[in-house]
């Protein structure tokens, strides 16, 4: 019996391969996680849920930002509905865990994707939504307008962070000295640079542009110094062992990039379904080709994610943009930033 | 020889009224005279000075701009008046964190069913056999209420949940559980019959109390998942809501042994000499009198466990604190922390208070009974 059961189903994946991944949906599509989020109908994601553009609910209990957003595109590749997500808080100690275990099926809470993450926790990383850095800000009434000129200053840090760590590389490298003043708050230690205890805050660029955002008419008062001294790409991570799972994560990513570069939004992409004509777009739309079907899911995954979520744009316009964070070179490569998508073809 | 009226006794009203009491008790010496006026300096200026901050100059409504709220004439009063404006804006998601909005009246009402269930249980003629059924049903109609997905309602998972029903599921149902098991294990400490009962006693009691909540909390978050074959996940709600009351279990389980210690020999020997079989004797004889013995201690582990439930945040889950910090990440209503806080530590001293308050007037109204 049993020997023919088993007989039985490897004959089926046989078929199944042959038939080009079609029938793959209704004996397992190969990857544990896909079958996981679509027997469960729902995807589960990792998120921090209390950074503001990244992942954070507004006052009904929603959440919005770029990862958030990430969570429902990838829910409208998979599931096709964006809603189909539950989103789990995970802090910076059980986030990795989480993972691991299998208790999401995909983390997007500001995860910087570096060697020793990769190498040593069992994930991997499947793109960059966000490039982030190490930032100065300084006010204008100091008439410092680069980081070369911060010889001998006193600078607020967040003790215990890689912001720390970056600062005094960044400083020992270039030869210059400087005094940290340490504060753990938030509230405290930016109150403690608006007082004038220190004459640099120093922390990711995106939350010291979303900082300076939040001082209304002083915002003019600050300036964000132009140099970036350490590499943040943050990005979504998967457990590593699932490729199907990966690949369609890290598409769903891409084609949001393809359909900003080709024009494609969700205000315009149900009139380009019936009159596309470039190639590219009608293989992105699902109109021609088997892209979706490759990866083992609808063919009009794209087609889902751009209507339901947006292009990254729309994604960036929503999220971001309210923070007056520039979007400096998480531009797309054509205008002169570093979100860049391999051919969808 | 007439008497003077310096040598007449006084009037009573003047020993007895306010004014003598103040007399006595704050002016009666120089040096105490001095410490009442300027204590009394400085807590009438705090005073003014809350108020000043927390009504007179405070902030009550911001207009609403075309991206939300606008909260500029807040930031411009920042350090001379408070913005409540931001718990009129939160105040749901504060107190619901991520239940969907729509069925937000869903753990409004398992709010008011907890309270209710508290002024219910701590009512002494309500302390009858029914009271368990009471409670039965109330656990019942909360669950209904905070999942759904019967009777119309819609389907929400725990993972939506937050806010104050967390905050109050977590220490209700950590101590109502934790409780029996405290007594149980006191009993099994203090057998003398059972050695194996009591090592394992002893080793639960010593093994939770030797190491940090937090840690048991991460145990519980980040270890036991690893333990468990893939995709075998039990809520993280549960598994905080299981480690926090098997910490609790250990500290009561302390202090009904302490009450079980100071009861007299005599009491179990005589309950003996009456014939009573071990669990008549220990829930007739033994157990009234210890546990009465140990209402403060409990009380006050109570309070303390009603507040360390906010731990959870350190796993992520939203539990009132966690809703509460969340609510002031937003770049608009950044910066009107205190605001929150205010409000969240009234919430927390409305409960805690209200249970010291409880225990003080359950301890008299013991302690007269006993006195008769």
């Amino acid at each position: 019996m049993m020997i023919g059961k088993t007989a039985a189903a490897a004959a089926l994946v046989g078929l199944a391969l042959l038939a080009g991944g079609t029938a793959a949906r209704a004996d397992g599509s190969g990857s544990p996680t896909l079958d996981a989020v679509r027997a469960r109908g729902q995807l589960v994601c990792g998120v921090s849920g209390d950074v503001a553009g990244f992942s954070l609910p507004d006052s009904k209990g929603v959440m919005q930002g770029i990862d958030a957003d990430g969570c429902r595109a990838i829910a409208a590749a998979v599931l096709g509905d964006a809603n189909k997500v539950k989103f789990t808080p995970v802090t910076t100690q059980n986030r990795f865990t989480a993972l691991q275990s299998g208790e999401i099926d995909v983390l997007l809470a500001e995860t910087t994707w570096t060697l020793g993450r990769e190498a040593g926790l069992g994930i991997e990383f499947t793109g960059v939504n966000f490039y982030d850095g190490t930032g100065f800000l300084v006010k204008k009434a100091a008439g410092v307008n680069s980081a070369k000129q911060l010889d001998g200053a006193t600078i607020c840090v967040q003790p215990g962070t890689s912001t720390e760590l970056a600062i005094a590389d960044y400083f020992r490298a270039q030869k210059m000295k400087f005094t940290p003043i340490e504060i753990q708050d938030l509230q405290q230690i930016r109150a403690a640079f608006l007082s004038g205890r220190c004459d640099v805050y120093s922390t990711d660029s995106s939350a010291l542009a979303a900082f300076r955002s939040t001082q209304g008419d002083k915002a003019t008062d600050l300036v964000l110094l132009p140099e970036l001294i350490s590499k943040e790409p943050l990005g979504p991570s998967v457990r590593k062992g699932d490729d199907k799972w990966f690949d369609i994560v890290r598409w769903t990513g891409f084609a949001m990039l393809t359909a900003e570069e080709e024009g494609v939004d969700s205000k315009n992409i149900d009139q380009l379904v019936t009159s596309a004509t470039n190639p590219d777009v009608r293989r992105l739309l699902g109109l021609d080709g088997d892209l979706g079907k490759q990866l083992g899911i609808d063919n009009k995954f794209a087609y889902n994610v751009i209507k339901q979520v947006g292009n990254s744009e729309e994604v960036w316009n929503r999220d971001i943009a309210p923070m007056s964070v520039p979007r400096g070179i998480n531009q797309l490569w054509t205008k002169g930033g570093l979100m860049y998508a391999p051919p969808m073809r | 020889m007439s008497t003077s009226i310096a040598a007449r006794p006084r009037p009573a009203a003047a020993r007895t009224g306010p004014i003598a009491w103040a007399r006595a008790n704050l002016f009666n010496t120089w040096w105490s005279t001095a410490l009442t006026l300027a204590l009394g300096y400085l807590i009438l200026r705090g005073a003014w000075a809350f108020l000043d901050w927390g009504v007179i100059h405070a902030i009550w409504q911001v207009p609403q701009g075309p991206k939300g709220p606008n909260t500029d004439i807040c930031r411009a009063a920042a350090g001379t008046g408070a913005c409540w404006a931001v718990i009129g804006e939160k105040y749901r998601f504060i107190l619901f964190g991520f239940y969907p909005y729509a069925q937000q009246w869903r753990p409004a009402i398992v709010i008011a069913l907890f309270i209710a269930l508290y002024c219910i249980s701590a009512n002494r003629r309500f302390w009858r056999k029914e009271l368990a059924l009471i409670w039965i049903a109330a656990m019942v109609l909360i669950g209904i209420l905070m999942w759904g997905g019967v009777f119309g309602l819609t389907l929400v998972t725990e993972s939506q949940w937050g806010g104050l029903p967390i905050t109050l599921i977590l220490a209700t149902f950590a101590l109502a559980l934790a409780f029996p098991l405290a007594v149980l294990v006191a009993l099994g400490r203090r057998s003398t019959r059972l050695p194996a009962v009591k090592l394992l006693c002893v080793m639960y009691v010593e093994l939770i109390r030797g190491v940090p909540l937090i840690t048991l909390l991460f145990m519980a978050s980040v270890m036991f998942p690893l333990f468990m074959p893939n995709g075998f996940d039990v809520d993280k709600l549960l598994r905080a809501q299981v480690a926090i009351t098997l910490f609790a279990g250990a500290y009561l389980a302390e202090v009904v042994r302490a009450g079980l210690q100071s009861l007299p020999k005599g009491q179990a020997e005589a309950a003996d000499a009456l014939g009573l079989s071990y669990w008549k004797k220990t829930l007739l004889v033994v157990l009234p009198q210890a546990l009465r013995l140990v209402i403060p201690p409990l009380v006050n582990t109570f309070i303390g466990f009603f507040k360390d439930t906010s731990l959870v945040l350190i796993i992520g889950i939203f539990d009132l604190l966690k809703s509460g910090i969340t609510a002031v990440a937003e770049p608009a209503w950044q910066g009107f922390g205190n605001e929150v806080y205010i409000v969240l530590a009234l919430i927390y001293f409305a409960f805690c208070f209200a249970m010291s308050r409880y225990s003080r007037g359950l301890e008299r109204e013991l302690d007269r009974a006993r006195r008769r």
